[in-house]
């Protein structure tokens, strides 16, 4: 019996052409990172390393992969400097690369691609990545991805102003590009992570204002505290900023305190900065992991939404770790880079290994409860805000229109026979789902990808539904988890077979047959699928 | 257990065919339930082009009668806007495109033919790597999320109930009718029963005796940040389809699909491919002005197909009072419509204002039982698929 040839217009029989082939793929060269590939490079793997820092000025003010927030220095528009700055900051590159790892910088992942559900069609571990000018695709047998920390946004009236800007991004371009713009800044949060963060900003010389606080009391390590109380650090709990001030960017923080159930109260000062810097909630980051559909959860103890690991760190896609902050942030390992190189040497261990009986350091307790944390910073700071302003920037939503559900105003809808449309009427039985409202409001929509929204559009949501933030779903990452232009998908091959049969839709002939020459029957045997098609 | 006992008409299925058949019933005073086992909309009718131009159908003339008054019907916004382009980037591809022209001139709508400059007129975006394309001056395109809660919440003001998260898992039958819904959460009365459950549609009308065939498969897009709004942001061809939505972003798809098994439970899995990249260079020719925005998400969707790739809506044999419907990975734009015969065939018995005869099942009462691995839809990822 013949056997019938497949559908020449599906995947199948359309190989995917894979530029490059690697034993060990490790995405971002921070302290995880560069031991892995060390390691593996050690234990005779292939490595390829690759790092999207330096990161191109046009990038960084788009606020991908941080929240830069304009806050770069003249100097960041000079790559080289850049390159140097960034190399000569981490001295285990120089060692990566005399370990003979293929070490490429300014090269950022974009999408990692598995057979799982759904999906047969990769030829086995896929990842695309690109530098400035071209992306590729690279197939290797084992990925850990090292890619660190972001911070969850918090707005208020002014926070689109250059100067207000992540913890993250702020000590990356001080400590990493020397490149940081603001020298005076005021910081929020005073968990043991922001106040590392402020006394590691203090080393490099930015004057370290006031650490606000919206808890009646700091909440990290007192001893952090003191010191940058004994620095001269202004320390204001029981404050939010109610505003940033300034003409062409951030010229002063306007604070104010709140009673003791978090509103806003009495008078406002204002504290002279150029730069705010938002440190209310490190996250890992995960956006290539739940892109590429390794299973992840909120996990308090790891700093949020991370990957569900195993001993060995490995992802619930096989051959595919996490590793250093984005498998999970603790206080212990921000202050001590080796229990992240432990993470990653249990990595290492376990590649093409069978399971390994490996003791496995799970993170402590959290030190506080970052969930009624971060939703009380997004209640004082944005729903009791004294005037609306942008929650997404990109697509210009404000916290009342997300709650509201509003069309967005590009479509100026003006019909107001229903106006009973908020929050509570998509409820139903669920919690509500931030992708449901993201595509009804357009928050999180724009070319940041949600990086400065998503986490105040989660706790906006759990406001709203008076549920705690674990129980609002993750909005879903997609690829490319870095802006592409068009442009630069124009070089990436393609199979011929794969061109010769490209169609619109799904190139069935009788699919198009308009009605009145459909017949009366439908049979393989008799349906005339030859010929030239072309899908509506 | 479910505070609901029962409703005149059960719709089994979220989609946009289920939501609008719900909204064209309660229209009428029906009391009618929408069951969903996720969240509305949260398969391919949330996941598609938005085009509104489906000239082979016989709903088309009521597809095109009724997108330009839904927002005022709904009351809420459907960003449907008017008129399409096709461009095409050879001959050959302007030969095979010239069939809309001919479908919807026999059927008293007008379009015209464009050459390279105009074309580039038109098009903004456009440059020098078309041969020519049509403007269709008829049909346009929509947001399918905005449009699918449109149908919702006006199902919903017009008294229209809908339950989400529940799984129907088997139904009640009595003297060849449907008597209630078996859900993970009760039982559900019924008077009627509508079966619109897109790929679950095979295996649930199976479980009353009468299977419609279908194979479930996955398809991506690609979306661009905003650009500036061209005049007639319908502009697809060049193996794409797709629009410049009213905000500006271009949505593009088309390529291979890749076959699938459905998993009897839960939502199946969406992920995307590398294809991303060959979308975009088509992308960047069809629009080569474009060329420099760029990608800032893809996502993929399962879509069900049934063998001739045309729709079933038709009341079953063996259950007298079942209507089904799939609309075959063609059925948010015609979904207006779709509804509006989906309510007549529960009512009426049959379509008042158009001819639906070829989407009876009776077609398929000869098909080969091996008609999947006959038109080669294997499928290659068929383990993990049932796995998840």
């Amino acid at each position: 019996m013949n056997v019938p040839a497949s559908d020449p217009k599906s995947v199948t029989g359309k190989p995917l052409v894979i530029d490059e082939r690697v034993d060990v793929l490790v995405i971002g060269g921070g302290a995880a990172g560069l031991e892995a590939a060390i390691g593996a490079a050690a234990r005779g793997f292939g490595v390829l390393l690759v790092d999207e820092n330096p990161v191109p000025i046009r990038t960084m003010g788009d606020d991908v992969p941080l929240h830069f927030g304009q806050g770069m220095a003249a100097n960041a528009r000079n790559r080289n400097a850049m390159m140097e700055a960034f190399v000569a900051s981490e001295p285990r590159i120089e060692e990566a690369f005399e370990a003979g790892i293929d070490v490429r910088l300014g090269t950022a992942c974009w999408g990692l691609y598995a057979n799982g559900a759904s999906l047969g069609w990769m030829p086995g571990l896929v990842v695309g990545l690109a530098d400035e000018e071209r992306s590729l695709l690279v197939e290797a047998q084992h990925v850990i991805f090292a890619c660190g920390r972001r911070d969850m946004g918090l707005g208020f009236p002014g926070w689109e102003k250059p100067g207000v800007m992540g913890a993250t991004a702020a000590l990356n371009l001080a400590t990493r590009y020397g490149a940081l713009g603001p020298q005076r800044v005021v910081v929020l949060g005073s968990s043991t992570e922001a106040l590392t963060t402020a006394l590691a900003l203090r080393e490099t010389g930015v004057a370290i204002v006031a650490i606000v606080e919206q808890a009646h009391g700091g909440v990290g390590d007192a001893a952090l505290l003191a010191n940058l109380r004994n620095g001269g650090t202004e320390i204001l709990t029981g404050h939010v900023v109610r505003a940033a001030v300034g003409h062409d960017g951030v010229e002063a923080a306007s604070v104010g305190p709140l009673d003791d159930t978090g509103h806003p109260v009495g008078e406002e000062r204002t504290l002279a900065c150029d730069g705010i810097v938002l440190a209310v909630g490190a996250t890992p980051v995960i956006d290539l992991i739940d892109a590429g559909g390794c299973k992840v959860a909120f996990q308090p103890e790891r700093g949020g939404y991370a990957p569900i690991l195993d001993a060995s760190q490995q992802t619930s896609i096989a051959n595919v770790y996490a590793v250093g902050d984005c498998a999970g942030i603790w206080a212990a390992k921000t202050r001590d880079r080796a229990i992240a190189e432990a993470e990653a040497v249990r990595a290492v261990a376990a590649l093409g290994a069978a399971a390994t009986d490996v003791r496995t350091e799970l993170p402590p307790a959290p030190e506080y409860d970052i969930s009624a944390y971060r939703l009380a910073w997004v209640r004082a700071s944005v729903v009791e805000a004294r005037a609306e302003f942008h929650v997404c920037q990109c697509e210009e939503v404000t916290a009342r229109e997300i709650l509201e559900i509003r069309p967005p105003r590009y479509l100026d809808w003006r019909d107001e026979r229903r106006n009973d449309r908020s929050l509570s009427a998509l409820l139903g039985e669920g919690p509500p789902n931030p992708d449901q409202v993201k595509r009804l409001t357009r928050a999180g929509m724009g070319p940041c990808q949600g990086r400065r929204c998503r986490e105040q559009v989660a706790a906006l949501l759990a406001l709203g539904a008076a549920q705690p933030l674990s129980a609002i779903p993750l909005a879903s990452y997609r690829a490319p988890a870095r802006p592409m232009p068009l442009s630069m998908t124009a070089h990436v091959p393609e199979a011929p077979e794969q061109a010769e049969h490209w169609d619109t839709w799904f190139g069935m002939h009788a699919q198009w047959v308009p009605f009145w020459e459909v017949p009366e029957r439908y049979t393989v045997a008799t349906n005339d699928a030859t010929g030239p098609v072309a899908s509506e | 257990m479910s505070e609901i006992k029962g409703a005149s008409v059960v719709i089994v299925g979220g989609g946009v065919t289920g939501l609008s058949a719900g909204w064209w019933l309660a229209r009428d005073g029906v009391d009618v339930l929408v069951i969903e086992k996720g969240m509305i909309g949260w398969e391919a009718s949330g996941r598609n082009g938005g085009g509104c131009s489906h000239h082979h159908s016989p709903l088309f003339a009521e597809e095109q009668r009724l997108w330009p008054i839904m927002d005022e019907l709904l009351g809420y916004p459907t960003e449907f806007s008017g008129g399409r382009i096709r461009l095409a980037a050879s001959e050959h591809q302007m030969m095979l495109y010239g069939r809309a022209l001919r479908n919807a001139e026999r059927q008293g709508f007008a379009s015209e033919v464009l050459d390279v400059q105009q074309a580039k007129a038109m098009v903004p975006l456009a440059g020098d790597t078309i041969v020519g394309g049509y403007h269709y001056k008829f049909g346009g395109h929509a947001n399918p999320h905005r449009t699918l809660q449109g149908y919702a919440w006006a199902m919903q003001d017009h008294g229209g109930r809908l339950l989400q998260h529940t799984t129907v898992t088997g139904f009640r039958c009595e003297g060849g009718r449907v008597t209630a819904v078996e859900t993970d959460r009760g039982p559900i009365g019924c008077d009627s029963l509508v079966l619109a459950a897109g790929p679950q549609t095979g295996r649930l009308s199976a479980m009353l005796g009468q299977e419609v065939p279908v194979q479930s498969a996955r398809c991506e897009m690609i979306v661009t940040e905003p650009l500036p709004l061209m005049p007639l942001g319908g502009v697809d061809g060049c193996g794409l389809y797709g629009r410049q939505t009213l905000r500006g972003n271009l949505a593009y798809g088309g390529g291979p699909h890749e076959w699938l098994t459905m998993a009897e439970q839960g939502s199946p899995a969406k992920p995307t491919t590398p294809l991303m990249l060959h979308m975009g260079r088509r992308l960047a020719e069809l629009l080569p002005k474009a060329a420099h925005a760029r990608i800032i998400r893809s996502w993929a969707g399962v879509i069900e197909n049934t063998p001739d790739g045309r729709p079933v809506i038709d009341r079953l044999d063996s259950q007298a009072n079942v209507v089904v419907a799939t609309l075959s990975s063609v059925g948010f734009g015609l979904s207006p419509a779709s509804g509006h015969a989906i309510r007549d065939l529960v009512l009426d018995g049959t379509c008042s204002f158009a001819e639906i005869s070829t989407f009876k099942l009776s077609r398929f009462a000869e098909l080969e039982p091996n008609w999947r691995e006959l038109q080669g839809w294997q499928v290659t990822a068929a383990a993990e698929a049932l796995a998840a």
